[in-house]
């Protein structure tokens, strides 16, 4: 039981980095999920491969540019900062993606509606499509939440004390390989299926307040 | 700084690279099979053979890939089982796979029209050829593009067997830049090489989505 009381001291970093790393997409990703279809090719193109990229690389390498690339240079990043930049940056990127689809979900009517109310494309996007796209695209939000919860578990290559850290801590410090990792699985079990659970009610709630 | 390490440090990172795709091949090979099963079985009309099927594919898909590799990998040999780093990163990332594709490919047998089986069995076929001539084959391909999304995604996670010291891409990119403290140009290089996978294949998943649109 000492394996588990360990173990979950973990979890509000897995948290914050998790809550960090999301809070910055779900905010970055607007402007990027905007300039994904702007009206400039220059700009759409610059968006399009910034989200690729981000996408693309698989998240321990970003981590790791960050740490090591950006944090042995003239600045020093910590390994918090390093792994909440890293999950900030994708996250933007799979959050704009998210909203993209949110917006194509809204139907013309809503656009066709609201410019024949003499809006302009300003007040369209914050007043009436901006909050629909929010809410469609809550669902596809929690379910890339809680695979950001199970992708920070990566932060603990650069030494960020979360959950699979202190199980590795464990592992060592006992010499027992396999207790405190399984240990790991479960806490990361039960603290996602409930998440998935309610994502999925959510999903249904949902889906009836959105005009379509 | 950067063209001239990358001049000297690209047979590495290649070498890492070969690794990293037969590592995934592996995993997918050995996962996706395993994730049919585990979508007949999560579909079965036996209850218990259903509720224990769902258990096991949340208890996969609630795991981190990270987790279930330092089981495989540091675990399993304190009970006497053993493998390599090589197939304890294809095995790790293969389990992920069966329980992340058993729910695709369940969404795709669901798919498949209930008159299909009906009128099946009003053909007079037994439950398993209707299984393995009519379900499979149509849920399968329905299921096709979202599998190359989900391959993509585990390429990206053999990234994570450097920290079973698997000489893969991201270990030769890492070992390299730790010996010349030129982290930014190498894993720069690293990242590009990933990229120049995982984009053209991101592609090619849309373009088989677009197609399958249309024959829906």
């Amino acid at each position: 039981m000492g394996y588990l009381q360990a173990i979950i001291t973990g979890i509000p970093m897995t948290l914050l980095v998790t809550v960090a790393g999301f809070t910055l997409g779900a905010i970055g990703g607007i402007p990027l999920a905007l300039a994904r279809r702007s009206r400039f090719a220059v700009l759409r193109i610059v968006a399009r491969t910034v989200i690729e990229f981000l996408r693309g690389i698989p998240p321990i390498v970003w981590i790791f540019l960050i740490y090591f690339g950006i944090g042995t240079g003239a600045i020093t990043i910590s390994p918090l900062g390093a792994a909440i930049a890293a999950f900030g940056v994708i996250s933007c990127a799979y959050m704009a993606e998210i909203y993209r689809g949110g917006l194509s979900a809204i139907p013309a009517g809503q656009w066709e509606a609201s410019a024949a109310l003499g809006m302009g494309h300003r007040d369209q996007l914050s007043k009436v499509v901006g909050p629909q796209v929010l809410r469609v695209s809550i669902p596809a939000s929690a379910t890339y939440a809680i695979g950001l919860l199970k992708d920070s578990s990566i932060a603990y290559t650069v030494g960020v004390q979360e959950i699979l850290f202190n199980a590795d801590m464990q592992a060592k410090q006992a010499s027992d390989a396999i207790v405190p990792f399984l240990y790991a699985a479960l806490v990361y079990v039960i603290i996602t299926i409930p998440c998935a659970w309610a994502a999925r009610s959510l999903d249904s709630g949902l889906r009836r307040k959105v005009a379509r | 700084m950067s063209l001239s390490d990358w001049a000297e440090n690209y047979p590495a990172l290649l070498s890492g690279l070969w690794v990293s795709i037969r590592v995934t091949a592996l995993a997918l090979g050995i996962g996706m099979p395993l994730g049919l099963l585990l979508a007949l079985s999560a579909n079965s009309p036996k209850k218990v053979l259903r509720y224990v099927t769902i258990g096991v594919v949340e208890i996969g898909r609630g795991t981190p890939a990270l987790v279930v590799l330092q089981i495989v990998y540091f675990g399993l040999p304190t009970v006497d089982v053993t493998f390599s780093s090589f197939f304890s990163a294809a095995i790790a990332l293969a389990l992920t796979t069966a329980a992340y594709t058993s729910e695709i490919l369940r969404g795709g047998l669901q798919a498949v029209p209930s008159g299909e089986v009906e009128a099946a069995s009003a053909l007079g076929m037994v439950n398993r050829d209707t299984l393995r001539f009519i379900v499979i084959p149509q849920g399968v391909r329905v299921a096709i593009p979202p599998l190359m999304g989900f391959a993509v995604l585990i390429f990206q996670a053999s990234s994570l067997a450097y920290t079973i010291a698997l000489p893969e891409l991201m270990s030769q990119a890492y070992s390299t830049g730790s010996s010349t403290f030129r982290y930014m140009s190498i894993l720069g290089l690293a990242g590009l090489m990933y990229a120049a996978i995982t984009i053209p294949a991101s592609w090619l998943t849309g373009r088989a989505e677009r197609r399958m649109a249309r024959h829906l």
